[in-house]
């Protein structure tokens, strides 16, 4: 699973997918994941960037990334 | 004479098929020989056309609805007064004109002006309380009766014939022949717009609109009769016409008058076939249609503005009859990027 | 280096139309404390979910009520309505304030009695009253606010064996222009159903008119109505002094004034349309005062609100139990309190706020409680930060009803602590137990 090509994001996070016309906001912290997910980052690799730089516990990372990750395919932002 | 700067802060930038009076209130402003106007836009939407449009504001943004509490509204347009301080702020929808009218003293403090009714002007032409406005100002109304649960239907029409027209507390009005379709539309415009809903008989005529504005001392500074020429399905005019109608206008000066009314009004009736007048809905503001009034001689958004600074304003006593608007739409060409900005920054 | 603040990724869509509140100011602002205490020390040392009552809230709405009318008419006397809060504790705070007692049961007339409050400043009213509760008010001199002709033809049956001559009341129900209209209670004005009760009361001569009575409905946000109200019980006494040269002690307005709660389906919320006493109180006021009763027999002005006085003063404090995605996308948060303990959140949009925010980013959540039924819905569709499990939820504005309409459903009732005005914290009705059911319990003996 990859964001799609279609996909863009502008640097305050303001998200457009061209293929559907559908447009989203993201938070800074979620602007860096799709960031990294764009550039082909595994989920542990994420993981380790997103610890590495914040205050936050990787058990709780993970569980809202898992989240955060439900919403990008339920926004149709994803492809196989 | 030069003309004086000054910055007006509006709502009611949708002009779409149901316009708001934003977009033309700006029109008639731009074309005032005594100002010069910065032009800013309040819109609750992001898609608003007049957030878009050429020449219309100078710098829009986005505010919180009413309904998410005065405080709220309060902070985001003190944030706004900061940036761009603000003269005169023009509210356009009903739906916020309680919350303005409430804090009317709070904006004057930072030195926002506005020009709108008193809060028991406001309050007791809302269309729960026609049938009482009409019997304390001795006016023809439809018979009008407040709807709070769909169980109150069958109760209802033991007083009512059909049809009738449903209507929300502060807008949407539709027509309805049965008693199911009655309770269809309350639940329909009960989840928008609240409780209760109006359901008031149909009066058979010709439905006549005046515009007006009232210095809050009884006396009409203008007023403007029209015919709508149009109607869109939604009961909107989409073409009308000035006409000389002058019992309409000295009604619309004796309401004035007794109301002590203060700010815009639009006034509907219907004009019966025995050339009886009866009043349908008192609206508390300029309407869409404002700038027909404009272009037949009265520039009422001009007056109000310096009502709203405390300058003396001499009444219109002319408007020309026959003139006439037609709306159309046009597709404004814009960029994803502009709704970028609109929707994440909150300004444009 | 330090790391920087974390806060979870977030997307919301943005639909064309709806304004986003990227950019805005937070609609959210959290409860850390009520009255100066932490709210997580409140929970830890009195468990989780807790009712909290303030003091100092009581008092000072009490008194900014009483001022409002007393300030505008010579004699005013609060009666503090039981079913809106019976707490003894809560009772006792509005009797140390001066008020009567406004009963609509044996159970609260029992309470009152119990708290202390002297026979003859309480009002009895209500559709149900049976003949053993009208003798017992008789014979304590209480004030009986008749509802229905049933209740007046066993009061006069009473009343010719009796001593003591019934002191006695109707409640009037009428047009004040607002719906619905309350006409199930008491008699009507308009159809002269009213005006027939007193004369058969007056003509009677078993028992001592002693006032007028009126509650015209809930949550009114209109004060005219009550000017109307007042005005056509006036009216009332007039025709009593004309006929009988009978001049009635009071006229009691009942209550139904409007809290700050947001009440469903309104568009605006209460915080900004709910009437000041003020306003109230000059619409009420005003009407009598400029009726044609006689300067000397001006009667007093009874009120019973119990909302409007209460409600401010009570909190409803929970805990986050676990977060969910919907198969819609919609965002789930369960907390430990639900509709069993804040049975007003069927008619209101109440106020949920967490204690404490780390993140201004709110997603469209569904605030459930912890009962397995599908009803038991806190808030639905509310812009609403994530918070963790364990972490504290406040529902602010809860003091009326809820703790007299609560259900034991499931679970135990929880603590209820009030806190005094030297922010002493005292448990004023303890959680229940195995042995609060137990002790009413009866097990025949074949099941034991």
């Amino acid at each position: 699973m990859r964001i799609k090509k279609s996909v863009a994001v502008s640097e305050n996070g303001f998200v457009f997918d061209s293929s559907t016309g559908d447009s989203f906001n993201l938070n800074s912290i979620g602007r860096e994941i799709v960031e990294l997910m764009k550039n082909g980052s595994e989920q542990s690799e994420i993981t380790q960037k997103i610890v590495e730089r914040y205050e936050v516990e990787p058990a709780i990372f993970e569980q809202n990334l898992m989240d955060f990750q439900s919403m990008l395919k339920q926004f149709n932002l994803m492809e196989e | 004479m030069p003309r004086k700067k000054i910055t007006i802060a509006i709502t009611g930038l949708n002009n779409t098929d149901n316009p708001g009076p934003g977009v033309p209130f700006i029109r008639a402003i731009r074309e005032s020989d005594r100002f010069e106007t910065t032009v800013i836009g309040l819109a609750y939407e992001n898609l608003e056309p007049g957030i878009y449009m050429e020449g219309i504001t100078d710098k829009t943004y986005l505010i919180p609805y009413p309904s998410s509490g005065a405080e709220q509204l309060l902070a985001r347009i003190e944030q706004i007064h900061r940036k761009n301080p603000i003269d005169v702020l023009i509210p356009n929808y009903d739906a916020e004109l309680f919350t303005f009218i409430k804090n009317e003293g709070w904006l004057r403090e930072r030195g926002i002006r506005t020009f709108l009714p008193g809060m028991e002007s406001f309050m007791e032409r809302t269309k729960d309380n026609l049938s009482s406005f009409g019997e304390k100002y001795d006016l023809k109304v439809p018979k009008s009766l407040p709807l709070t649960g769909a169980h109150q239907v069958d109760q209802l029409f033991e007083d009512l014939d059909f049809p009738v027209f449903v209507k929300g507390k502060f807008y949407d009005a539709y027509k309805a022949w049965d008693k199911h379709e009655v309770s269809t539309l309350f639940h329909k415009i009960s989840a928008k717009w609240g409780l209760p809903v109006m359901v008031q008989e149909f009066v058979e005529g010709t439905e006549v609109n005046v515009i007006a504005l009232g210095d809050g001392k009884g006396n009409t500074i203008g007023a403007v009769p029209m015919r709508k020429t149009y109607i869109t399905d939604k009961g909107k005019a989409w073409g009308g016409i000035t006409i000389d109608d002058e019992k309409m206008l000295s009604l619309t000066y004796d309401i004035i008058r007794k109301t002590k009314w203060r700010g815009g009004m639009e006034l509907e009736m219907i004009r019966t076939r025995d050339n009886e007048y009866y009043i349908i809905e008192i609206n508390p503001r300029l309407p869409a249609w404002l700038y027909l009034a404009v272009a037949a001689g009265q520039n009422l958004p001009e007056a109000m503005v310096r009502l709203a600074l405390d300058e003396k304003v001499e009444p219109f006593h002319a408007f020309k009859s026959g003139k006439m608007f037609i709306r159309y739409s046009y597709d404004l060409i814009g960029d994803i990027s502009l709704f970028e900005s609109i929707t994440v920054k909150g300004e444009l | 280096m330090a790391k920087l603040a974390y806060e979870r990724p977030i997307i919301n869509r943005i639909s064309a139309g709806i304004p986003d509140k990227f950019g805005m100011q937070s609609r959210i602002r959290p409860i850390p404390q009520i009255e100066g205490l932490s709210v997580e020390e409140l929970m830890k040392k009195h468990g989780s979910p807790l009712f909290v009552l303030s003091e100092k809230t009581i008092r000072d709405t009490f008194r900014s009520a009483l001022k409002a009318f007393e300030t505008r008419y010579p004699s005013v006397q609060f009666a503090w309505s039981y079913k809106t809060n019976y707490l003894d504790s809560v009772c006792r705070i509005f009797h140390q304030e001066g008020s009567w007692a406004e009963v609509v049961s044996r159970f609260e007339y029992e309470k009152a009695l119990a708290n202390g409050v002297p026979g003859n400043q309480i009002i009895f009213n209500g559709p149900h009253k049976t003949r053993d509760d009208l003798e017992v008010a008789i014979e304590n001199d209480s004030l009986i606010h008749i509802d229905h002709f049933d209740e007046l033809y066993t009061l006069l049956e009473i009343a010719g064996k009796s001593v003591t001559k019934p002191k006695v009341a109707i409640r009037v129900n009428m047009d004040t222009g607002i719906f619905p209209r309350w006409e199930r209670f008491g008699f009507n004005y308009e159809n002269g159903e009213a005006w027939d009760a007193l004369n058969r009361i007056m003509l009677s001569g078993k028992l001592d008119l002693v006032g007028l009575h009126t509650h015209i409905g809930t949550y009114i946000l209109a004060p005219s109505a009550y000017g109307m109200a007042a005005n056509k019980l006036a009216q009332l006494a007039i025709n009593l002094a004309r006929k009988y040269n009978h001049h009635i002690q009071y006229i009691d307005m009942g209550g139904g004034f409007a809290s700050k709660n947001t009440l469903k389906g309104a568009y605006l919320p209460g915080t900004d349309t709910c009437p000041t006493f003020d306003e109230y109180a000059d619409a009420i006021t005003s009407a009598l005062i400029n009726s044609e009763i006689e300067p000397d027999h001006m009667p007093t002005l009874f009120l019973e609100s119990g909302r409007a006085l209460i409600d401010d003063a009570g909190y409803l404090l929970g805990t986050v139990v676990a977060n969910k995605r919907l198969p819609d996308g919609r965002r789930a948060t369960i907390v430990d309190a639900g509709v069993n303990l804040l049975f007003t959140s069927f008619w209101y949009d109440h106020q949920v706020v967490p204690a404490v925010i780390s993140s201004q980013h709110t997603e469209n959540t569904t605030i459930y409680g912890p009962l397995c039924m599908n009803i038991d819905i806190l808030r639905d569709a509310v812009m609403f930060p994530l918070l963790r499990p364990g972490e504290r939820i406040v529902v602010p504005r809860v003091g009326a009803y809820n703790m007299t309409q609560w259900m034991q459903f499931i679970t135990y009732r929880p603590n209820i602590v009030l806190i005094d005005t030297e922010q002493r914290i005292h448990v004023i009705r303890e959680q229940e137990n195995q042995n609060t059911f137990q002790t009413s319990e009866r097990i025949p003996q074949y099941l034991k």
